[in-house]
C-alpha cells in the first residue's frame, strides 16, 4: 500500500485546493490538470484555474470492500461530484450520513486525510466532499 | 491600528457524552459531568487531525474577508497533537490556502496556549511592518489516556485569526504574558498520551497564571474589569474559568458568549481561539473583550481587544454556534476507533 512520494507531492495543488487547468484558446476547463489541451493541441494555452468548492452528487456508491489502507473507514461512500462549473470529479464523501446521500444532494469540499501510508510514511491530504 | 481582520472556526461533527466515557470506566457519569461542568466533547473523525482542522479554520478565515492569500506573510499553527513530529502543518496550511511560496511560519507548542502565542508573534510582525497579514491558528485533536481524568474533556477543534492593520474588526489594544516553569502537565517525546500533576494543576498552575496575566495587563493598561463586555478565560473544563472569574469579581454574563467547554470540551490550543471566535460571532462595535489563555508548563497570554464597526462585514456563517449544533453522537467504541485508542489501528 501507500502512494509514492513524488505523486503525493505533484498532486498537492489539485488535492489541496482543487487547482485544475483552463485552455485560454478554447476556454475548456480540465480537472485534473493537463499539460496540453486535447482539443487545441499545439494552439492551446493551458493555465491553472481554481475549481469551485461546491457542487452536487452526480452519482454515488457505498463501499463495503476497501482497498488496502481504507479498511478502518468501512463502510464509506464515494461519489462523482459535479462542481458548479460542470466539471465532474471522483471523491470520497466525509461526515455524510446515509440518509442525506442522494443524487443531486449539495456538497462542499472538505480537507481530510486520504491515506496515512502505514503511520510511517507521508500523510496524503486532500479533498473529500461533505453533504450539506 | 493592528488587530484581527478575520477569523474562522471549526469543530468536528462527532460528540461523545462524558457519561458514556464514565460508564466504560465504572464511574458515575452524572457526578463526573457535574464536577467538571462538561456534558460532552467534540471528537475528530478518523480522517481528521490537527492539520486538517487547521486548514478548515484557515479557509473559513480567508472566506470571510476579501484577502488575497498571497498577502499572508506568516502562518503559525499552535498544537500539541501534531500529526508529524517533524514536518510542519504550517506549510500544509500555506499550500492549501494558496499562500505559498512567499510566506514564513512554524508549528508552535505550549500546551493549550500555543494558539495565542502565535497571535502575539504575528501581531508583532504586522506591527513592525515585516508582513502585511499574518495568520495564527490554534488546532488540536487532544488525547487523554483511557481512564485518565483528562479523557473526559480532551477534545478536537480550532480557530484561525488573520492579523493585519487594514479593515480591522477587533483592535488588539495590548497584550502581555505571565510565564514560569511549572510542571503541571507534559508529554515526553514518543509518548502517546500526556501525564499530569493531578491536583497540582489548579492553584499553582491555572489560577496563578491566568490571574497573574490578567492582573499584569490590568496594571499595564490601567483598566478596570468592568470596562470589558466579554471575558474569555481558557477552559480546561467548565469549572476553572468560572472560578477564575469569581476571584476577579467578573460576573458570569461576561463569560457566557465564549463559554463553550460544557458542550465542546477542551480543544487545547484551539480552546481560547474557539471561545474568542464565539464572542466575535455576536460582539457589537465598540465592545471590549478580555482574553486570557493558559498553557501548562506554564504560561498565560492576556489580550485586550476592542471591536470595530468592520465586524459586520465579516459576520458570515458558519458561526461557532452552528458547529456546536451540527453534531452526531458516537459511543465509546466508535470514539476509540476514530481516535486510534485501539492498539492495532
Ligand atoms: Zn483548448
Amino acid at each position: 500500500m501507500g502512494e509514492n512520494l513524488p505523486l503525493v507531492w505533484r498532486k498537492m495543488p489539485e488535492r489541496y485546493r482543487l487547482v485544475g487547468s483552463k485552455c485560454l484558446n478554447c476556454g475548456r476547463i480540465y480537472f485534473p490538470r493537463r499539460k496540453i489541451c486535447p482539443h487545441c493541441r499545439r494552439k492551446g494555452k493551458i493555465v491553472d484555474i481554481k475549481m469551485p468548492e461546491k457542487g452536487k452528487i452526480y452519482s454515488f456508491s457505498e463501499v463495503h470492500s476497501a482497498p488496502p489502507g481504507f479498511e478502518n473507514e468501512l463502510p464509506y461512500f464515494v461519489a462523482i461530484v459535479e462542481l458548479q462549473n460542470g466539471i465532474k470529479l471522483f471523491s470520497m464523501l466525509a461526515d455524510s450520513p446515509r440518509n442525506k446521500i442522494r443524487i443531486g444532494a449539495p456538497v462542499k469540499m472538505v480537507f481530510r486525510k486520504i491515506t496515512e501510508n502505514d503511520g510511517k510514511g507521508i500523510i496524503a491530504y486532500g479533498y473529500k466532499f461533505k453533504v450539506l | 491600528m493592528v488587530g484581527i481582520v478575520s477569523y474562522g472556526a471549526y469543530i468536528p461533527r462527532y460528540r461523545i457524552k462524558v457519561s458514556d466515557i464514565a460508564r466504560v470506566w465504572g464511574k458515575d457519569g452524572e457526578h463526573v459531568s457535574q464536577g467538571l461542568r462538561v456534558k460532552e466533547k467534540a471528537v475528530a473523525a478518523i480522517d481528521e487531525d490537527s492539520c486538517t482542522i487547521a486548514v478548515e479554520t484557515a479557509k473559513q478565515a480567508l472566506g470571510r474577508a476579501d484577502i488575497d492569500p498571497r498577502n499572508i506573510g506568516a502562518i503559525f499553527v499552535g498544537s500539541e497533537s501534531k500529526p508529524f513530529a517533524v514536518n510542519p502543518s504550517a506549510s500544509t496550511v500555506a499550500e492549501a490556502i494558496g499562500a505559498v511560496p512567499n510566506v514564513t511560519g512554524a508549528d508552535l507548542e505550549f500546551a493549550c496556549k500555543a494558539g495565542t502565542a502565535g497571535m502575539q508573534a504575528v501581531y508583532g510582525m504586522v506591527k513592525s511592518k515585516m508582513i502585511k497579514y499574518g495568520m495564527a491558528i490554534g488546532a488540536d485533536t487532544a488525547q487523554g489516556k483511557p481512564n485518565d481524568a483528562l479523557e473526559f474533556t480532551a477534545a478536537s477543534g480550532g480557530a484561525a485569526f488573520i492579523i493585519g492593520d487594514q479593515n480591522v474588526i477587533a483592535e488588539l489594544e495590548d497584550t502581555c504574558s505571565f510565564s514560569t516553569d511549572t510542571p503541571d502537565f507534559w508529554r515526553r517525546a514518543h509518548q502517546e498520551f500526556p501525564e499530569h500533576g493531578g491536583r497540582f494543576t489548579a492553584e499553582p498552575a491555572y489560577y496563578k497564571h491566568v490571574i497573574g496575566a490578567a492582573e499584569m495587563l490590568r496594571e499595564k493598561m490601567g483598566f478596570d474589569y468592568d470596562d470589558f463586555d466579554h471575558v474569555v478565560f481558557h477552559q480546561p473544563n467548565g469549572k476553572f474559568p468560572l472560578r477564575a472569574a469569581k476571584k476577579l469579581k467578573i460576573p458570569f454574563e461576561k463569560l457566557s458568549a465564549g463559554y463553550i467547554s460544557p458542550v465542546v470540551g477542551n480543544t487545547y490550543s484551539g480552546n481560547v481561539p474557539l471561545a474568542l471566535s464565539a464572542v466575535l460571532d455576536i460582539a457589537k462595535p465598540g465592545e471590549k473583550i478580555l482574553v486570557v489563555s493558559y498553557g501548562s508548563g506554564a504560561g498565560s497570554d492576556a489580550f485586550s481587544f476592542k471591536v470595530t464597526p468592520n465586524i459586520k462585514k465579516v459576520r458570515k456563517a458558519p458561526f461557532v454556534k452552528d458547529f456546536i449544533e451540527d453534531k452526531v453522537y458516537i459511543d465509546y467504541a466508535i470514539y476509540a476507533k476514530f481516535r486510534k485508542k485501539i492498539k492495532s489501528i
